[in-house]
């Protein structure tokens, strides 16, 4: 249903070319899945229903001897992530906080505090939100503090590109925090979701850079009111 | 003139069952025990009561499956009715799985359908076992994604990596998309998973906010504005529901708004509806085709009366109609399905000795791993925080760590050197302790 899809087949298609008859088959399947040298996936279950009449004679005796009932394991999206957040790697300017806990990675916050250009001394925090089929899906992520920012709206969305349209799934945690504090050191006026913000930055810089002082020492930039965060 | 016994019902599905055939598998064994025993102890769950679900029903029913259950946490809409056959007007707002069981049962003697309104995840991994084969027809990558880690989770591999057939759960997942369609067959251990294929996947569209904002070209744009930045500007704090007509409305009329201001024409309310819910306009007739090819598949995983489908069918009927099977092949290393490392330990090791054994084992050579099991991060090398919260588990007995059961499954992700080359790594593992229950000494033989 996808270009991606197709374009793999193709070359699947190419080997089943070279693999004619059964035999070649069977040495071609053995060299992609050692353990099985049958020459169908079909062959080796054969018809289930001998297996389900045994089951279901077991069904109502305990359960099996080995662990009890199956315990369902992680999402794959949360390994992934597990092993994102194992190899963290951030500067010091940003730091992470797990508010549910050592067990729930899903959720968590990391706050920014740059130390160089308009906002330094400040400190923004972010919060993520990870869905159960990361890397296939970006982590959601907002601004939980209320900034002056060209790519920072007032309600907390993030314009940054690998959140969105160039998210990939070999991207990873680290390399959006890093996304996220190159925020900071280097505003653009090009990627505007505050157009008030992007239009002073490009015309009046010195402007902005008052404006961003005003905002993040608590008061007034027109009529939005910047709590402190300093 | 023929005489006046009318055919059997099951004259067609005779055919298949009652006798040899060139196409059957090894352990085919024709006859009328088998259609008695397909209906006796065949136990088939079909996940997903909507376009695919409905058909599903209706031919497993008639395939000569009894015992059947279904499951879905939607009610009926009107926009459904056009597919979903087994609805009526008179049924809007009533839930898919109980209306579809019922009208099931009605016109076909025999079966039994058990329907459950509720969300696929707030079932016990027990509920899921109790079936032979389960049949999807869902509409998402992540609930699919959840189905297969459950069903794969059942998976259990003996000492040489072979997986034991007993403990596979096959399922067969149908997809439709307008003209569109695919049918897979997943026998965990055997085929690819639905996780060893999902990076095949390309990325979903995502419009860049700064675009919705400043500088919107489409009617999607307009739409995707109106949703996801002026909604929050509006209502801030409340959560918009895509299955609130009055949100929808709203985001509407938003839409439209903007749409005027920029001079872009095409936003409709049902493009509103199609781009914030990713509808893609449904079609009777994919849904009939991906679910008589998936009805077959169940039918011969369970009798053996054919060679089922390896492994993946695609569908194309937006111009003539076009058909491939296509084998994909199971990923050895996928963290769902796969064997994982076989690893045997005394109950005494601690965590700590743990983590250090793995920086010797051949198959691994991972140093600075982290470890978690189940969802519980038993220890984790960084952040520093989190590093501080899992120090107290290093002292502790893996054995204890992992609920004093005899064998279950780790995961560890860590640096791989594999000589001038690091990497970072993320494993699966298949720890059994010895000694415990019968679980004889397996030869580790440095994991060959």
């Amino acid at each position: 249903m996808n270009s991606a899809k197709t374009s793999w087949m193709r070359i699947e298609t190419g080997e089943e070319k070279k693999a004619k008859n059964p035999v070649a088959m069977a040495e071609h399947r053995k060299e992609k899945t050692p353990s099985f040298s049958l020459s169908s996936d079909f062959h080796r279950t054969g018809a289930m229903i001998r297996l389900f009449k045994v089951k279901e004679k077991q069904r109502e005796l305990a359960e099996n001897a080995n662990g009890g009932a199956p315990v369902k394991k992680q999402s794959p999206g949360e390994l992934r992530l597990h092993k994102d957040i194992s190899e963290l790697n951030l500067p010091k300017s940003c730091a992470i906080t797990f508010p549910n806990g050592k067990d729930n990675l899903m959720n968590f916050e990391v706050s920014i505090r740059p130390d160089e250009g308009y906002y330094f001394g400040g400190t923004f925090l972010f919060s993520f939100q990870v869905s159960p089929i990361y890397p296939h899906e970006a982590p959601k992520v907002k601004c939980k503090t209320k900034v002056y920012h060209p790519n920072i709206d007032l309600e907390g969305n993030v314009c940054l590109n690998i959140l969105r349209e160039d998210w990939k799934p070999v991207l990873n945690i680290n390399t959006v925090i890093y996304g996220l504090y190159h925020l900071f050191t280097e505003p653009n006026y090009e990627d505007p979701l505050n157009h008030e913000a992007a239009a002073v930055l490009r015309d009046n810089p010195k402007m902005f850079e008052s404006n961003v002082r005003r905002a993040m020492s608590g008061g007034y930039v027109g009529q939005n009111f910047f709590a402190r965060c300093i | 003139m023929a005489d006046s016994a009318p055919p059997s019902k099951s004259r067609d599905l005779d055919k298949l069952l009652l006798r040899p055939g060139n196409l059957v598998g090894p352990t085919f064994d024709p006859g009328v025990q088998l259609r008695d025993d397909l209906q006796e102890y065949a136990r088939v769950l079909v996940v997903g009561a909507g376009g695919l679900g409905c058909e599903l029903l209706k031919d497993l029913a008639l395939s000569g499956f009894k015992n059947l259950e279904v499951i879905d946490m939607d009610r009926i809409e009107v926009t459904n009715l056009n597919r979903q056959f087994l609805f009526r007007l008179e049924d809007v707002g009533k839930p898919k799985a109980e209306v579809a069981a019922k009208r099931v049962m009605e016109r076909i003697s025999g079966v039994n359908i058990v329907p459950h309104f509720c969300r696929i995840e707030d079932k016990d991994i027990g509920f899921y076992n109790d079936f032979n084969i389960i049949a999807l027809g869902l509409d998402s990558i992540e609930a699919r994604s959840y189905i297969n880690a459950v069903a794969c989770s059942f998976l259990e591999y003996d000492s040489d990596d072979n997986p034991r057939e007993e403990t596979m759960k096959p399922m067969v997942d149908g997809g439709t998309e307008g003209f569109k369609g695919h049918a897979r067959v997943i026998v965990p251990g055997v085929t690819p998973c639905f996780e060893c294929t999902i990076w095949l996947f390309p990325p979903q569209v995502k419009f860049p906010l700064c675009t919705l904002a400043e500088t919107p070209r489409n009617a999607a744009h307009c739409i995707e504005y109106a949703h996801l930045i002026k909604w929050d500007e509006v209502h801030s704090g409340k959560a918009f529901d895509p299955d609130n007509p009055d949100h929808m409305k709203w985001v509407y009329d938003e839409a439209v708004k903007r749409a005027e201001l920029f001079g872009i024409p095409g936003v409709t309310y049902s493009l509103t509806q199609g781009v914030v819910k990713n509808i893609i306009p449904a079609i009777a007739s994919t849904n009939a085709i991906i679910s008589a090819a998936c009805t077959l598949e169940t039918l011969k995983i369970a009798s053996g009366c054919s060679k089922t489908l390896s492994n993946y069918l695609t569908y194309n009927g937006v111009e003539g109609l076009h058909t491939k099977v296509t084998e994909f092949v199971k990923d050895n290393d996928c963290l769902v399905c796969g064997p994982g490392v076989l690893i045997e330990l005394d109950t005494t090791v601690t965590l700590k000795k743990f983590i250090d054994m793995l920086e010797e084992h051949p198959k691994l050579l991972m140093t600075k791993a982290s470890i978690t099991y189940h969802g519980k991060n038993l220890y984790m090398q960084a952040p520093p925080i989190l590093e501080e919260m899992t120090r107290s588990n290093l002292e502790l007995p893996l054995y204890d760590l992992m609920d004093k059961i005899p064998k279950g499954v780790l995961h560890v992700t860590g640096t791989v050197d594999r000589g001038n080359r690091k990497s970072s790594g993320l494993r699966k593992l298949r720890v059994v302790y010895k000694g415990i229950d019968g679980v004889t000494d397996m030869d580790m033989a440095g994991g060959a």
